[in-house]
């Protein structure tokens, strides 16, 4: 997993990294920026709303949130993250640095509802509520018009029923809607949620896009017929020479694919928070009024932005999760068919590979 | 490493526990009624449009064999209109035929009646003139005449009232 970090580390964009080396500089007094956005874009044990007042006198505002950990010494337990707030110690378990630890310096597996897995669970039960409204909706209005939370997301559904899974998998796309139509909704809901003040990092979090990605990897793989493996082992036009050398390159194919859709996905989300924190943070760095139109008009500018990214990355990783499966599907084998679906397909790729 | 680029096993353990029910009670009872209701209504449409076009064709060829009864009771009229003109003039052709036929027999009749009177009144005549000269035979006789002068004289004038009549 580290060295597979390490590699990742190269995909992240610039970013990311400028924010690297002021964490480690100074975790002295005054206001560090890099601290600020790390610890916005990062996960916690406890849901921090405010600070009020500066230095020794400051006040969090914060929720706290229940600590589930398992220890193979101890097994299971379960108790509320104000137990652990001020470095207080709890069942021999305690924070360092927002990281749960034995105090004994044995093996602790944390399973706690973070921030980010509160931010889960409350965009999981949105969506729930959100998509059963919307299917009750085909109920009430059956054989009619559809009307309200229906008829917003209806054109959705659509388009990534006859646009993604349609043209890009083929006849057998049926069976792969519920995935896609819930990683859709599952990244644009929580893109969007992430955009919210205070809200948790959910989909810039490289656990869920890895989640995410291997699943479509698993599904991808799941459903191969023997023309995607036929296309790797032995791929069609190759002079037999060159197979050895294609042959790894098509197998590391396989894994690269959906490594790429974790990346993306993460990196997009993640750059954008922290390009938006930062511009709030120049107030801060500045401690000046006269920065404040810069700031708003930035912020406001790379907000919006974002909020287009928002639905652009979860339609991307739609798109090409059902490309991946569209490739594995694939009946009879055609390489300038290769990607599921004809003219437009491969020209929209191709922009959207570049974000 | 920054804390960020590790995934946190317990956020996996969530994201794939949480994801995964929310995958399945979303097919459920969202995704699958939603996709077949959409399905059922594009048929609908899909049905209604046929259907339509159908009714389209149906109405043209309604229309097309209206206008073929039309044509054909428009042509029967013309057949119908010069037969009875046909008819009418054999009709009128005949009539006259047996007009002229009539009247050649009527004018033949009245020629024969005239002949008959002509013969009757000749008849007459000559009945009538035998008679006369027996009566003149008669009166000559009855006045012994004396004179043989006398007697052409009276011949001549009873003669002459006989052509008179």
């Amino acid at each position: 997993m580290k060295r597979l970090l390490s590699i990742l580390l190269c995909f992240v964009s610039l970013s990311v990294f400028a924010n690297e080396p002021a964490v480690e500089a100074s975790k002295g007094e005054g206001f560090n920026p890099g601290e600020m956005i790390l610890e916005h874009i990062g996960d916690s044990h406890e849901w921090h709303l405010a600070t009020l007042g500066e230095g020794e006198h400051a006040t969090h505002v914060s929720v706290p949130l229940p600590i589930i950990a398992y220890q193979p010494t101890k097994g299971l337990s379960m108790f509320s993250g104000g137990q652990l707030a001020h470095g207080h110690s709890h069942n021999g378990l305690k924070l360092e640095e927002d990281k749960l630890v034995a105090e004994d310096g044995s093996k602790v597996y944390d399973f706690s509802i973070t921030k980010n897995t509160a931010s889960l669970l409350f965009s999981a039960a949105l969506m729930l509520i959100v998509f059963t409204a919307v299917a009750r909706g085909y109920k009430k209005n059956h054989g009619r018009a559809p009307s309200g939370l229906q008829s917003f997301f209806e054109p959705v559904i659509i388009f990534i029923r006859d646009e993604i899974a349609r043209k890009n998998i083929g006849p057998k796309y049926e069976r792969y809607m519920p995935y896609l139509l819930t990683a859709f909704f599952f990244i644009w809901f929580n893109n969007l949620l992430g955009l919210m003040p205070g809200a948790a990092n959910l989909s810039g979090n490289i656990a869920v896009t890895l989640v995410l990605a291997v699943m479509t990897l698993v599904i991808t793989l799941a459903s191969s017929n023997k023309n995607y493996w036929a296309h790797i082992f032995a791929t069609p036009g190759v002079p037999k020479p060159l197979l050895p050398i294609m042959i790894v390159v098509e197998f590391l194919g396989i894994f690269t694919k959906p490594f790429s859709l974790m990346i993306r996905l993460f990196a997009n989300i993640t750059a954008g928070h922290i390009v938006v924190l930062s511009f709030i943070s120049l107030v801060f760095i500045f401690k000046s009024w006269a920065v404040a139109p810069v700031t708003l008009a930035f912020g406001l500018f790379i907000n919006i932005l974002e909020l287009l990214v928002a639905i652009l990355q979860a339609f991307i990783f739609t798109l090409l999760t059902a490309m991946y499966i569209g490739g594995a599907v694939e009946e009879h084998h055609d390489a300038d068919h290769q990607i599921g679906g004809g003219d437009g397909a491969d020209q929209a790729h191709a922009p959207l590979h570049a974000h | 490493m920054p804390a960020f680029l590790n995934p946190e096993l317990g956020l996996i353990f969530w994201q794939l526990v949480i994801f995964l029910l929310v995958l399945f009670l979303l097919g459920k009872f969202a995704w699958r009624p939603i996709l077949l209701s959409l399905k059922e209504r594009e048929d609908t449409i899909d049905n209604a449009l046929r259907m339509a076009d159908q009714a389209k064709i149906e109405m043209q060829q309604l229309k097309a064999g209206n206008e073929k009864l039309l044509a054909d009771a428009r042509h029967e009229r013309d057949r119908m209109m010069q037969e009875a003109t046909v008819m009418a003039n054999q009709h009128r052709d005949a009539e006259k035929a047996r007009a002229t036929e009539e009247a050649n027999r009527i004018i033949a009749q009245a020629r024969e009646a005239i002949q008959q009177e002509k013969n009757a009144a000749l008849a007459e005549v000559k009945n009538t003139a035998a008679k006369l000269s027996v009566d003149i035979a008669e009166r000559i006789l009855r006045r012994e005449l004396a004179e043989p002068a006398a007697q052409t004289q009276l011949v001549d004038s009873y003669l002459k009232d006989v052509k008179l009549n």
